[in-house]
Formats: C-alpha cells, sequence, structure tokens
C-alpha cells in the first residue's frame, strides 16, 4: 500500500515535470510565433505606428472576473498586452478589475486613472449609462476611452460593440446555403427577459424574413445552458414536425443534439456556439459520417482588440465612434484546429493583432 | 492636566487622522492628486456617500438601522434622471412622497415595535423594484441644473471638498446644535426619560427618519449629477458604505452617540481608501479583503482611545 502510493506519487511527479518542459516549449512557440507576427506586422506598414505610442500608457477598466469568459478575456489581455510593452508598442498595459461589479466602484476607478495618467482607458462597464459622468470627465483630461462587450453610451467614448442580430441572421443564411429548399427550423433562445437574447433572436426573425423558405416550427429557452437546453428540446421534439436545422445562442448546441440523437430522428444541422463540448461533438459526427455545420460566438479575445483600437487612436488614426466586433466563426474546415486551441471546458478564443483592428476600423469607414 | 479635549473632539481626532493619514499616502504615491482637479477627481463620487452616510446617521441616531438606503438612493436617482427632468412638478411630488414614506416608515416601526432592520429590508425589495419599473434599461439624463450643481467649479476649493463642507456643517446644526437634534439623539440615547419629559416620541423618530429621506434624496440627485444617467442598481453598495461611514467617524450602533463630522470624513475616508488600494496597485482579489483591513485598524485605535478615556473619566 505504502509503496503503491509513493510510485503513484512519483509517477504524478514525473507526469508533472514532463508537462511543465512541455508547456514551456509551446509558450517559447507562440512567443516566437507572436514576434513574427509582429515583425510581418512591421513590415505591412511603412509607416509604423510604434514609434508614436511607444510612450503611451493603456490601462483596462473591468467590472467582473467571475466567469471563465471573463477569465479568458483578462488572459488574452495579459497575453496580448504584455508581447505589446516588450516589443515597444506602448509603455505600459495595466488591467484593473473592481472587486464588487458595482458602477460607483468603477466610475471612481476609471477617475483614479486620469489621476494615475493614462493616456487611454479600455473599459468593460458595469452599466451603460451609469459610468458616463467619469468618462466624460476622462475625456475633458484628453483621454481616450473605448469601451467593449459591455460598452457606455456617452458619446465622447468609443465603442467595440457586439451585433448579436447579424450573429442570428449570419445563422439563417448559411442554412440558406446548405438546404436551398428550405424548412423547418427549431429555435433555442437563451435566457428569457436578456438583452442579448432578444437581440439574436430578432436576427434570426429577420433572417427568416430574408430567406422565407425557412418556418420557425418552434422555440424553447435554453439558457445557454446544455442541460437545460436538453431537457428543453426534448419536451418540445414529439410535438415538432421534421427539423432541418437548429438555430442557436451558444452554449445550448451539445444540449440539442443529445435530445435528438435519443430520439430516431434525422441529425438536422445544428448550429453551435464555440463552447468546447460543442465542438468535440461536432468533430465525432464529422469523423463518422461527415456531418457539416457551423458554429459562431464573440471570442473573449476581443479585449485584445481593443487594445490594439486604443492604440491606433492614440497613434492618431481617424477611427469612427461605433465599431463592431467580428465574431469567431468556426467551418467545416477549420474544425480541428480551433478544438486543440480551445480549453476543456471553455470556449474557443482568438488573441486579435494589430492587424485585425486596422481592418475593423478601415471597414467602418 | 490643564488642557483638556472633550470626549466628542476625541472621537472626531480618530477619524480625521486615519483622513489625513490616508490623503498623505495617495498624495506621495500619485503626486498628481495633489491639484485642484485632482482633489476632486478623488473626492466627488464620495458626495453622494457623505449624504447617504448623514442618512444613515440620522436612523442610527434614534437606534435603527436602514438597509434600504443603497436601494432608496437607485430609486431616486431614477427619478431624478427620468421625472425630475422630463415633469419637474412630478418628479418633485414624487420625491416627497419618498420623504413621506420613510416618516411613515418611522412610525410604524415605532407604533408597532417592530426590528427596523426587517422593515428596511423588506423595503429596500419595494424600492429596488420600483426603480426597475421607472428604469428598465439602464438611462435616462441628468437634469441641468443637477449636472451643473455637481460640476460647477467654486474658487479656491474644488467643489468635492466645498460640498463636503456644507453638508457636514449643515448637518451639524441640524444634530448638535438645533433642539430637534437633541430630541433625536435623546431618543436613541433615554427613550424613557425624553418620554417622561413630555415629548412625543413618535413625532421624534419620523422627524428623524423624514430627515434622513430627505438627505438620501439629496444622495440620489447628486449621484445622477456626477454619473448623468441612472441605472436601477447604481447605488446599492451604499447601504454598507454608509453604516461603516458612521462607524468609522466615531458613531455608535446604539446610544444616540452620532457624529455628523466625523460621518462625513468617515464617507471620504471610505472613498479615499479605495483609491489608496487601486494606486497601490493591490490585486482586485485582495481589495475588498484590504478595505476591511483598513476598517479594522481605524476600529481597533478608537477603541482603545475609549478605554483611554474612561480611564481619565475614573480618575
Amino acid at each position: 500500500m505504502q509503496e503503491q502510493f509513493h510510485s503513484s506519487r512519483l509517477a504524478g511527479r514525473v507526469k508533472r515535470f514532463a508537462y511543465k518542459a512541455i508547456m514551456r516549449e509551446r509558450d517559447m512557440k507562440i512567443r516566437k510565433m507572436l514576434l513574427a507576427s509582429a515583425a510581418i506586422a512591421c513590415a505591412a506598414m511603412p509607416i509604423s505606428a510604434f514609434a508614436d505610442t511607444s510612450t503611451k500608457k493603456i490601462a483596462l477598466s473591468n467590472n467582473y472576473a467571475g466567469n471563465s469568459w471573463r477569465q479568458a478575456m483578462l488572459t488574452s489581455w495579459e497575453k496580448v498586452t504584455g508581447e505589446a510593452v516588450k516589443a515597444g508598442v506602448v509603455a505600459s498595459a495595466d488591467a484593473f478589475t473592481t472587486a464588487e461589479n458595482q458602477a460607483t466602484e468603477q466610475a471612481a476607478q476609471i477617475q483614479n486613472m486620469i489621476l494615475q495618467g493614462y493616456d487611454a482607458i479600455v473599459l468593460n462597464a458595469a452599466s451603460p449609462t451609469a459610468l458616463n459622468g467619469a468618462v466624460k470627465e476622462a475625456c475633458d483630461a484628453g483621454i481616450t476611452v473605448v469601451s467593449f462587450d459591455g460598452i457606455v453610451t456617452e458619446p465622447c467614448a468609443w465603442r467595440i460593440a457586439v451585433d448579436f442580430k447579424e450573429m442570428g441572421r449570419s445563422q439563417i443564411e448559411y442554412l440558406s446555403n446548405k438546404l436551398p429548399d428550405g424548412g423547418n427550423l427549431l429555435e433555442i433562445r437563451g435566457l428569457a427577459g436578456v438583452f442579448v437574447d432578444d437581440e439574436i433572436s430578432a436576427g434570426i426573425h429577420e433572417g427568416v424574413k430574408q430567406f422565407p423558405q425557412f418556418k420557425i416550427a418552434g422555440s424553447v429557452h435554453g439558457d445557454w445552458a446544455q442541460d437545460v437546453a436538453q431537457k428543453a428540446v426534448a419536451g418540445i421534439l414529439p410535438s415538432l414536425p421534421e427539423i432541418a436545422g437548429v438555430v442557436t445562442q451558444g452554449g445550448d448546441g451539445y444540449g440539442a443534439a443529445q435530445a435528438i440523437a435519443a430520439t430516431d430522428r434525422k441529425m438536422p444541422i445544428i448550429v453551435m456556439g464555440n463552447r468546447e463540448d460543442e465542438l468535440k461533438w461536432w468533430k465525432e459526427q464529422k469523423d463518422a459520417k461527415g456531418y457539416e455545420t457551423m458554429s459562431v460566438s464573440i471570442a473573449p479575445g476581443v479585449s485584445t482588440l481593443a487594445f490594439w483600437v486604443a492604440q491606433q487612436i492614440l497613434d492618431g488614426k481617424e477611427v469612427k465612434k461605433d465599431l463592431v466586433v467580428p465574431f469567431l466563426r468556426i467551418d467545416q474546415d477549420n474544425l480541428e484546429t480551433n478544438l486543440a486551441n480551445t480549453q476543456s471546458g471553455g470556449v474557443a478564443n482568438v488573441e486579435y493583432t494589430q492587424e485585425d483592428a486596422v481592418k475593423v476600423i478601415e471597414s467602418a469607414k | 492636566m490643564t488642557f483638556r479635549l472633550s470626549s466628542d473632539a476625541v472621537r472626531l481626532a480618530i477619524p480625521a487622522l486615519s483622513l489625513t493619514l490616508l490623503l498623505s499616502a495617495v498624495f506621495w504615491l500619485q503626486p498628481r492628486a495633489m491639484s485642484y482637479i485632482g482633489l476632486n477627481l478623488l473626492f466627488n463620487l464620495a458626495v453622494p456617500i457623505a449624504l447617504a452616510t448623514i442618512a444613515q446617521m440620522l436612523v442610527m441616531a434614534v437606534n435603527d438601522l436602514d438597509l434600504s438606503m443603497g436601494a432608496f438612493v437607485s430609486f431616486v436617482a431614477c427619478v431624478t434622471a427620468t421625472f425630475l427632468r422630463d415633469a419637474p412638478a412630478i418628479g418633485i411630488l414624487i420625491l416627497a412622497g419618498a420623504v413621506a414614506a420613510y416618516a411613515a416608515l418611522g412610525v410604524v416601526i415605532h407604533l408597532r415595535n417592530l426590528p427596523s432592520i426587517v422593515v428596511t429590508l423588506g423595503m429596500s425589495f419595494v424600492w429596488g423594484g420600483v426603480a426597475v419599473l421607472l428604469l428598465p434599461a439602464p438611462g435616462g439624463q441628468a437634469p441641468d441644473w443637477v449636472r451643473w450643481l455637481m460640476t460647477v467649479k467654486p474658487p479656491l476649493a474644488p467643489m468635492a471638498i466645498v460640498a463636503s463642507i456644507i453638508i457636514a456643517v449643515i448637518a451639524h446644526f441640524i444634530v448638535k446644535r438645533s433642539s430637534l437634534g437633541v430630541l433625536i439623539r435623546g431618543v436613541g440615547g433615554n427613550q424613557r426619560s425624553v418620554e417622561r419629559a413630555g415629548w412625543s416620541i413618535v413625532a421624534a423618530r419620523a422627524t428623524a427618519y423624514a430627515l434622513a429621506g430627505l438627505f438620501a434624496v439629496l444622495a440620489g440627485i447628486a449621484l445622477v449629477g456626477l454619473t448623468t444617467s441612472a441605472d436601477a442598481n447604481i447605488a446599492l453598495r451604499y447601504t454598507l458604505l454608509s453604516i461603516a461611514g458612521v462607524i468609522l467617524g466615531g458613531g455608535e450602533f446604539i446610544g444616540g452617540r452620532v457624529s455628523p463630522i466625523g460621518a462625513v470624513i468617515g464617507a471620504l475616508t471610505l472613498t479615499l481608501a479605495g483609491s489608496f488600494l487601486s494606486f497601490l496597485r493591490i490585486s482586485p482579489d485582495w481589495q475588498i479583503g484590504a478595505q476591511g483591513a483598513i476598517l479594522i485598524i481605524v476600529l481597533a485605535l478608537r477603541l482603545m482611545l475609549n478605554r483611554l478615556e474612561k480611564r481619565e473619566k475614573r480618575r
């Protein structure tokens, strides 16, 4: 017994050591890749932005860090801005998170950032309106404020918003390519009463109007959770005709697939939402019988896009106040790479580069 | 000893000392704060907190505790950003009604002998619900005069400092210098003897609550003046902040021992503590803990002083 215990501990230690070595190697690779991409970015833009913002300080004001999406967002920020600081693009890029997720607390945090002399504040706001006073104060002090995800309505700030409507509409557009004859759709909605749910659903219905060969035969609330979605879909299935496609909001595709697999129905095209379990299921189906679908959601790395946009504004670029985040869309051909990059139980992520930001800025003009 | 401080002055000494200490630490960490604009940025969000703290102090003066402060200030903020701008008459009427509701609460709590904690906790859901009904999605806009008032740039000292001093002086006169204030503190100190002297306790409690409601209304209006628009959850942390501010400023939960000047200083100290920790670059995971540590240190200092005070008296 004792010996067994020792040997298992030893094995654990060996494993840990090997794991560390692998991680170190991976880190090196990533670093090399990032340096290379930075070099490409340099070469691509002859009027380099590097010299002009090298003395600038950028701060991230974040209201909440309590879920995996926010954690991934902060990790992406740390990684990308860390490299940018090392490369001398900006002088510093510090992240601050408020402890209580309260608007008045974040307003105080922003005012402190003004005092600390930051040149730009990248903001994920606790409230779209309650920070406006502090944001105005920052603008008046000559500070660039870029809000993303949780955006603010103050006109002097930049907004990198998520076009949830388009996210819903694009699903129907994809289905219209795959199923030119149309058919019945099952809609899985999110948490009732939340703004995001209304927006995505409105986009889906807009898409159905645009492609009238589709008809929404039923809709259930999956609350963006696989188990809730599975129960809800299993409940509505017996009352539905044949389903050609399932449109979703993310976090519910796997549950829907499980519910449908339990019946003798043909598997419809289920649009996924970039969660790891969804991608894994899709990969299994793809390998087994060539199942085809797509997956769409917002990458937590959008914080890094906001960082680069702030850097571009500091560099003197003309940038429109309202920008739109590109979705992270996964298709049949890039499924494997995205799945490999997604942590177990996490969300597919992408970190943006300066080039991506320039593209987003250009496309808004 | 020929030179003797009054016990009130001793009570004020600790909060004043901690504020000075924190302020010098902040100035040392961030010299930029040592300016007109810097001081305003440091303290302008403390103005609504100071008003809410005074409101909480008035309730605590009659041995009660108001757990609906944050929700009530949020509600007032929503009224200010909607009705007070678009239909000032109705807005003023609603706010007057809210103050009357506070007075009624005082009466109910006294007549039915209910624990104030339970009643105000229940009311916090009422205020929160009404706030959501008024402003289902964050929005609204501050009335221009409120915005002007909160961004005005007086000569010599920034708005935040001037406002804090005015609040402290007015509250000091109401609570410490007027006969009404004596009566309110008397209810907290020894209700029975005040009653025997022929005063109406119900009226005193109702007045204390109404005054608290009035100061809380001012807190909500001031907050919207700073943020420019409202949100139904905008001030939820004010409940605990206001209680902490009163205690930090030398007040007690029971016995009618309160200090308006101390309460304002307590509110300023709490606000400054947040900035101080942020300038120190303490990770957010530790910030709540660090804020608590500052509170405990100040309270420990006060306890020590209280003990000294008692020893002095025994001699």
